[in-house]
């Protein structure tokens, strides 16, 4: 009779017998008289359809029996069968597909008809069009870049699009982030940009991650997409993407912008230089202000967004010349578009030939930014909307410092609040008396906290910070007063 | 197991990154539990995907096993790395498992070994179940 040999993992289930005698015939009689013989090896070698699982094969002697005669392979006295496992396995990485080439993406009738403008072009073509389809890119936040860049992505056909962003949309997105409309205010930014882009373009696949990019998951998210495009307003999460794409060797597709000003570039270190090339460190925190301190004209993200799309759809064909080694500045008051020419620093820590970054780090700490509850925890007293109420509701004495900018107060202020601009504060302490209760306040409680540390290091004692500033205020005490 | 084996099953993966390694677990069952012994570093067989995906080539599992036999010793279940991917089973890992195997993963980040954990595969091939006894051996 003919032996059939059993793997460790099976012999349990045949009384810990290493090899089993069965009748001979085929290689189905075989299987079939081993199965009768131990009933409960039947569920580790067939799957519910009755079919030997993928992972089980059949070696007659030194041979695959799949590259014999499969299950009619004839097994006489002599031979020794073998049921070996494929011991097979992976980080898997399910959320966006397996890398797929031109070869086998196909575009339906209605695909052709859609995107009839683009295959007219023998730039495009069927061919470029699949290659869009097949295409994986990576959107890192939804806002005023990632607004338009995505928008004509989905349009243009992009196969997998990729959303980070964990924010909710809020009325001050409306005024640039053309994503969202009146009726997505309160929702997450993620649900409202997938439905809207899956109402463009039902053929693309919206993978969405809410959630913070972070050193912990950006790798893991980076790593199945083609091509990332940094939408993003913050220098950390800037830093992180480009080490990021360094360490994966994807492009990263970069846009910033500030009250009239943008930049563009791709950096792609195997190419040509990264983000760290250009500026190894980070400015110091608080000197270049963000977008919600410094405000943005609203179309600006919409002409560096379409920067965006248009380098990242350039790569994906792999057609003209892409922004590497180039930095484009956009000046939208005096509508100038210039370049500067951008080289690999030799000695970046990052993409030099000698890097020490070689992991991500911390980028909070690397650019400096203390966590916030480190900075409430910095000795700042604060006073919450609710007391300072009670306190006005009380007529109990305190005066109220207002440190914002004259065109903020424009929108919105306290009638009985002293207005002294943060910058100018040094020079105007003398109006301030030690012996009042102050209450120092701002937009969003950030400014007034550095007014009152220096305050209290210029020796008033009794000075709280408004917590949440004016917007709070607005908000939970005062809705007739406007948010900005 | 021993510090040394998971030491060694890391640096492998270390070695292997950004691709995943994959070696084999011989050892010992004494009052069903098992204790490694010895390591096996083997080939990760796949031509392509190797970043996210290893196979073994099942001859090279079957000569393995013909060894431990004939040495008295078991084959115990199989390491493999996660590069740039946590140190827990994929949808692919569980497909691919046996109830049987002890399966160990180390996940490797941006070429540094970091968490080592090892599973086992339910009975009904439902779920991977995370061995808290293993995992403290493995990190002593």
């Amino acid at each position: 009779m003919p032996k059939i040999l059993l793997p460790t993992p099976l012999r349990p289930y045949a009384g810990g017998a290493a090899s089993v005698s069965v009748a001979g015939g085929t290689v189905a009689d075989a299987l079939q008289s081993l199965v009768e013989r131990h009933r409960a090896l039947r569920k580790h070698l067939y799957d519910d359809q009755g079919r030997l699982r993928s992972f089980v094969n059949v070696y007659k002697n030194d041979e695959d029996v799949r590259y014999l005669q499969k299950d009619a392979t004839p097994v006489s006295d002599l031979d020794a069968l073998s049921i070996i496992p494929s011991i097979a396995g992976g980080a898997g990485g399910a959320s966006a597909a397996p890398p797929s080439t031109a070869e086998e993406v196909a575009l339906s009738n209605e695909e052709i008809r859609r995107y009839s403008r683009h295959l007219i072009m023998p730039e495009v073509g069927m061919e470029g069009q699949k290659k869009l389809k097949g295409a994986r890119v990576l959107a890192v936040g939804t806002g005023g870049l990632g607004s338009p860049l995505t928008l004509y992505l989905a349009a243009a056909g992009i196969g997998t699009i990729g959303l980070v962003d964990f924010d909710v949309v809020d009325d001050s997105n409306l005024q640039r982030q053309i994503l969202f409309g009146v009726g997505d205010v309160g929702r997450p930014k993620l649900a409202a940009a997938a439905e809207r882009l899956r109402g463009i373009n039902p053929h693309v696949r919206i993978v969405p991650y809410e959630e913070r990019l972070t050193s912990a998951n950006a790798l893991e998210i980076i790593r199945d997409f083609d091509v990332v495009a940094d939408g993003t307003d913050n220098f950390p999460t800037r830093y992180l993407v480009n080490d990021a794409c360094v360490l994966a060797g994807k492009p990263n597709v970069y846009a910033s912008i500030f009250r009239f000003e943008g930049q563009a570039s791709v950096f792609w270190a195997e190419k040509g230089p990264c983000y760290r090339c250009l500026y190894p460190e980070p400015p110091p925190p608080g000197l270049v202000p963000s977008c919600a301190e410094g405000g943005v004209l609203g179309i600006l993200p919409g002409l560096l967004g379409v920067v965006q799309a248009t380098e990242t759809i350039k790569l994906v064909l792999n057609s003209g010349d892409p922004l590497i080694g180039r930095l484009l500045l956009v000046d939208a008051l005096s509508m100038r578009f210039r370049e500067l020419k951008l080289h690999k620093n030799p000695d970046c820590v990052l993409c030099g030939p000698h890097p020490t970054v070689t992991k991500l780090v911390d980028y909070e700490a690397f650019c400096g930014i203390e966590p916030e509850a480190a900075v409430a925890a910095d000795g700042v007293p604060e006073i919450s909307v609710e007391e300072l109420k009670a306190m006005r509701d009380r007529r109990e004495p305190y005066v109220l410092v207002d440190v914002r900018e004259p065109h903020e107060i424009e929108i919105s202020a306290f009638p009985e609040s002293v207005k002294i601009p943060l910058a100018t504060l040094p020079e105007n302490v003398n109006r301030l008396s030690t012996a009042d209760e102050i209450v120092v306040h701002c937009k969003t409680g950030v400014r007034s906290a550095k007014a009152v540390r220096f305050l209290r290091e210029a020796g008033f004692r009794k000075v709280r910070n408004l917590a949440g500033g004016i917007n709070r205020w607005a908000e939970q005490v005062d809705p007739t007063m406007p948010r900005y | 197991m021993a510090g040394r084996i998971a030491a060694a099953i890391r640096q492998h993966g270390v070695e292997a990154y950004p691709e995943e390694c994959c070696g084999a677990l011989l050892g010992v069952v004494e009052n069903a539990t098992p204790r490694v012994t010895r390591l096996e570093r083997m080939k990760n067989a796949r031509v392509e995907e190797r970043r996210r995906r290893y196979v073994i080539d099942p001859l090279e599992y079957a000569r393995l096993e013909k060894r431990a036999d004939a040495e008295g010793l078991s084959m115990l279940g199989f390491y493999h790395s996660h590069p740039d991917h946590p140190a827990v089973p994929s949808d692919y890992d569980r497909e691919h498992g046996f109830p049987f195997f002890h399966y160990v993963l180390v996940a490797v980040r941006a070429g540094v070994p970091g968490e080592i954990a090892s599973y086992v595969l339910s009975e009904d091939r439902g779920a991977f179940d995370r061995e808290e006894l293993l995992v403290e051996d493995l990190q002593e």
